[in-house]
């Protein structure tokens, strides 16, 4: 189980707000060649990871999409020493001031984020949070030096590193969806040295957490039977309402609503059941909020699931996650890819 | 002793700038005493007498400070911005004068503002009549106090800085007039009482006396529609019973009160809710002592124009002296 | 030794040590160790008072030596956990003055152990616009441990922020830069005392609630004048409108700040003077720190016994009191070279009354 934490850790640690994904897809790039047939990237810079089944063509396939990219944040000017930024995904700006940052210029340059004091702001925003367009980002430099090496465009992540708060739990950024991609992952080394039926897309999609572009593109260009997102869920916290989060460690969530196909659900939960892996349920609205809502309406449709991982305070730079969870979700989608044979696009019924 | 009230009240010393006012007042009092000393954080120590059978030692405070401004910066065309040393009113500022130690002058000026309430000291600026930075006699750290002479209405006398100045007079003139006492005295000129009573805090430490008084201007409520206050202008000097830091303790309430009355001298009880003086300090000093404070009822105080009553002034001496030349027996 | 101190990579390691180390106010045992590491061996006398300060002494040669109290506080900010509301979820407070818009969603250390625990918050996707426009309470935050680790954290506990010492190019980021730096330079200036003095060096502890080791250790003490090291705000960032911050109270880059006057003390005019002119005589930079609120040890120093004539000198350090603040190496090497060049050029005559202006 504690395999997939240095990979989880490494995976966080890269660099790929949304729309500028390279650096982490290099990273996963890198595991998956070994543990693919083939490996390409799409046109929104999607990474598509083939494992070839062995029925005759034209063979059904089954895409698995894991969404990589991250929120953070992008400089809009240069102010003398300091940084105004603006948000790349949905971020709540009470948890900025004081964040480590890396400001990714001609350099990568380590910041905090600043709250400007009150005589500095706008007279009603001195009391209460400060909104994200008056916070500042502060690299340490002098003027000319950032002059130098930062421009109006440059991405700035999250810095928080991981944090180990057991064996089995790790917190950090980006396990948003980062735990997702380890999960996916761990699915593809299960099945390395298995023969599949059906061809297997394993995408880490693009740009989920703005347009949901790269899983909607990516479902277009490979047109598959089935497609599965495996995204996270809401843990349960402080905060957190209990009738919509789930206990970190207690099992992979199956969820059901318009965005999936019932007879997908079903399957799965008898696949859980004869596998043991424990389970919750979760009801999602009409917008499922994940790659599962771009999928399901590519090209003609395709019949989609939603995977959940439970996570503590999503999107946020101290997100946190149980590595057993991540092990069971991988385990669950290598047996469900392992067990579709010829017969199954026939018994995928509506009632 | 107007003139000497007068040269006291025209000295610019704010707190923690105290010096020349403490030289005007050890030039006034070398002759009257047998020890001069300045302590570490400037208080003007002087003592009379030596402690006999029948004295105490007796620590007397009247502060030398006064409240006034400090420059935090001065902007590029020569406006200086401050901030307050002790506790000074914004709606006394705008339009008011100021004089630096260094002999400069400035008018207070504030931002435009459209609400009817007063503007915040962040919204006000000292103008010293300079066009741009480089000109300007005063930089970051500048302090000044308010500008105004002293003036007299009949009876009443006003000025800046009668808080405290009128105190150090009281005493000063108490010592030109004590002939004999049997106490040793230590008549203590002390600094930033303003900021927090903070040389009276480590001149009792140091002198270790037996008992304590304070001289210092008291409110009235004889203005219309004022706060409810016994105490008037005119009617005497007052013997504080409490403030807004201390209990006075009963006996010497009644000393002071029983001395007034023997040498048929007016006086008035004194209650006031807000403030304090030294006397707040010297009475938890070390082990603790009896302290009082005798009081010149004062109107408009930390206003550029204080006023107190002569008649109350030079009854605060005659009480003074009546207290300081007998043995003391607090029952 | 007398060299001139300087900060070189050991120095740098110790501030690394020392902003990393976590005590809070009330139990900084973890900084009074590293301290007392470092200058038993290199003083003549060192002892731990009632309250915890650490108190040493070395003396200097020649007659009529001025006895010089350098103080910095080893405490930092910090929080203590009150309640174990759930498993792994912990009520706590704050202990000394933190904003609490800076909380959520930080990692922090708790107790001895250094447990990495976090300070999370409600995940975007559940908040209203309405609720994002109210400042989260310290009350509506717990510090989560992880799920099984409840049983290695109790009441009581004190908790720091978890960041760790860093190079910015020219600048450092750290937590407890207030007043570690302090904490650092007085440890190098007690390496290089200069003869002339007795250097009565005090580790203050509780200086953010209340200034309460300070008062008693320069009881202790009685010196004839003391240098307070403590770390000032740098409120050096830009308007929101472009217009001039006339409110910075220092700058970062411009060198040691000198305090004038705070709201808890008026400093002695002798004794600025002298640093001013020790700064512009060696070509040090220096500023001035803007006057007006906040305070350091010196508030409880200078009204000890029977007054003791007090100056304080600060790093200039951004973001005080919040997870990374941010000061300048130069400014650091600036204040170590002013404050050690004061004290070299020390003679009694500086107290004389007639001096004090």
């Amino acid at each position: 189980m504690n395999e997939i934490l240095p990979f989880l850790k490494k995976l966080i640690s890269s660099s790929g707000l949304s729309g500028n994904e390279a650096p982490v897809r290099e990273m996963i790039s890198e595991h998956w060649q070994p543990i693919a047939d083939e490996v390409s990237v799409s046109r929104l810079g999607s990474l598509h990871a083939l494992k070839r089944g062995t029925l005759p063509e034209p063979r059904p396939s089954l895409l698995i999409a894991a969404h990589m990219d991250a929120i953070g944040m992008m400089v809009t000017s240069v102010v003398g020493e300091f940084l105004h930024i603006a948000e790349v995904g949905g971020i709540d700006a009470r948890v900025l001031p004081g964040q480590l940052v890396i400001v990714h210029g001609r350099k990568e340059l380590p910041g905090v984020i600043a709250q400007p004091p009150a005589h500095l702001l706008p007279p009603e925003e001195r009391n209460g949070p400060v909104a994200l367009s008056n916070l500042l980002v502060d690299t340490g430099l002098t003027a000319p030096e950032v002059a130098r090496l930062v421009r109006a465009g440059d991405l700035v992540s999250f810095a928080q590193s991981p944090i180990e708060l057991s064996k089995d739990t790790l917190a950090g950024h980006t396990l948003d969806n980062r735990a997702s991609v380890a999960a996916l992952t761990t699915c593809l080394q299960l099945l390395q040295k298995r023969l599949l039926d059906w061809d297997l897309w394993a995408v880490a999609s693009s740009q989920e957490e703005e347009t949901l572009g790269g899983a909607a593109t990516s479902a277009f260009q490979l047109r598959p039977s089935l497609a599965v997102a495996v995204d996270v869920t809401f843990g349960s916290g402080p905060g957190t309402p209990s009738h919509r989060a789930y206990e970190l460690g207690n099992g992979v969530i199956l969820c059901m609503g318009p965005n999936i196909h019932p007879a997908l659900h079903k399957t799965f939960k008898e696949l859980a059941d004869r596998l043991e892996i424990p389970y919750k349920v979760e009801v999602t609205g009409p917008h499922s909020g994940t790659d599962a809502y771009a999928m399901q309406v590519a090209a003609d449709g395709i019949p989609t699931m939603l995977i959940g991982i439970p996570l503590r305070y999503m999107h946020t730079p101290v997100e946190v996650v149980s590595l057993k969870d991540i092990t069971r979700t991988g385990r669950l989608l290598a047996e469900f890819a392992a067990s579709l044979d010829a017969e199954f696009m026939n018994k995928l019924a509506w009632e | 002793m107007k003139e000497l009230i007068r040269k006291l009240v025209e000295t610019p010393a704010p707190s923690g700038y105290e010096a020349k006012a403490r030289e005007l007042i050890r030039l006034e009092i070398a002759s009257r005493v047998d020890e001069i000393h300045v302590d570490a954080l400037g208080n003007l120590i002087a003592r009379k007498g030596q402690v006999s059978p029948q004295g105490m030692k007796i620590m007397l405070s009247a502060h030398m400070d006064e409240i006034g401004l400090i420059v935090t910066h001065v902007d590029e065309y020569g406006f200086a911005r401050f901030t307050t040393i002790g506790g000074v009113r914004a709606h006394n500022l705008p339009g008011g004068r100021v004089r630096f130690m260094n002999g400069a002058l400035g008018v207070i000026g504030q931002q435009h503002h459209s609400e009817a309430k007063p503007s915040a000291f962040e919204e006000m600026f000292i103008d010293v009549g300079s066009k741009n930075r480089k000109d300007s006699p005063v930089r970051l750290g500048d302090v000044a106090v308010f500008e105004r002479p002293f003036t007299e209405m009949g009876d009443r006398l006003v000025a800046k800085s009668m808080d405290d100045r009128i105190g150090v007079a009281v005493l000063i003139e108490t010592l030109r007039q004590l002939d004999s006492t049997p106490h040793e005295i230590y008549c203590v000129f002390s600094v930033q009482e303003e900021v927090g009573l903070r040389g009276a805090t480590t001149a009792a430490f140091g002198i270790d006396p037996h008992l304590g008084l304070a001289v210092d201007v008291t409110g009235t409520g004889d203005t219309p529609k004022d706060v409810k206050m016994d105490v008037s202008l005119g009617k005497g000097p007052a013997v504080k019973v409490r403030d807004g830091g201390m209990l006075t303790d009963p006996r010497v309430v009644s000393w002071m009160s029983h001395t007034a009355e023997k040498a048929r001298l007016p006086y008035q009880l004194e209650i006031l809710e807000y403030g304090t003086t030294d006397a707040r300090v010297m009475q938890v000093s070390r082990a603790g002592m009896p302290v009082g404070c005798l009081s010149i009822p004062c109107r408009y105080i930390h206003s550029p124009s204080e006023m107190v009553d002569y008649g109350d002034v030079q009854n605060a001496v005659r009480l003074m002296s009546a207290l300081l030349s007998a043995p003391i027996d607090l029952g | 030794m007398n060299n001139v101190p300087t900060i070189a990579n050991v120095q740098m390691k110790l501030l690394e040590r020392l902003t990393n180390a976590c005590a809070v106010s009330g139990d900084e045992n973890e900084v009074r160790q590293i301290v007392l590491d470092q200058i038993r061996p290199i003083v003549d006398e060192a002892r731990v008072d009632a309250l915890g300060n650490v108190l040493a002494t070395k003396r200097g040669q020649g007659e009529n030596r001025l006895r010089v109290l350098l103080a910095a506080h080893m405490d930092e900010v910090g929080f203590i956990i009150t309640h174990n509301d759930d498993s792994s979820f912990f009520r706590f407070e704050t202990v000394g003055g933190i904003d609490a818009r800076y909380l959520a969603g930080k990692p922090v250390l708790v107790g001895k152990e250094h447990i990495p625990g976090v300070i999370g918050a409600k995940p975007v996707h559940l908040t209203s616009s309405d609720e994002r426009r109210q400042s989260i309470t310290v009350d509506a935050l717990r510090i989560d441990v992880g799920p099984g680790n409840g049983s290695k954290v109790k009441t009581g506990d004190r908790a720091t922020f978890a960041t760790s010492f860093t190079r910015l190019g020219p600048s450092l980021r750290a937590k407890a830069l207030d007043d570690r730096l302090g904490v650092a330079t007085l440890i190098e200036l007690v390496r290089h005392a200069p003869a002339n003095i007795d250097l009565l060096a005090a580790f203050t502890v509780q200086e953010e609630v209340g200034l309460r080791g300070a008062g008693v250790a320069a009881y202790a003490f009685d010196p004839d004048l003391a240098i307070i090291l403590d770390s000032t705000p740098a409120h050096d960032l830009p308007a929101w409108d472009a217009s001039e911050n006339t409110r910075y109270n220092t700058r970062l880059g411009a060198g040691p700040a000198i305090y004038v006057a705070d709201r808890g003390t008026l400093y002695d005019t002798r004794l600025v003077r002298h640093l001013v002119e020790t700064a512009e005589a060696g070509g040090i930079p220096y500023q001035i720190r803007q006057p007006g609120g906040g305070g350091t040890d010196a508030g409880a120093v200078h009204k000890q016994r029977a007054g003791i004539p007090s100056v304080s000198v600060s790093v200039p350090g951004r973001y005080p009191h919040t997870p990374a603040g941010v000061a300048r190496l130069s400014d650091w090497k600036n204040t170590l070279a002013l404050v050690h060049a004061a004290l070299a050029r020390l003679e009694p005559r500086l107290l004389s009354p007639d001096d004090k202006s």
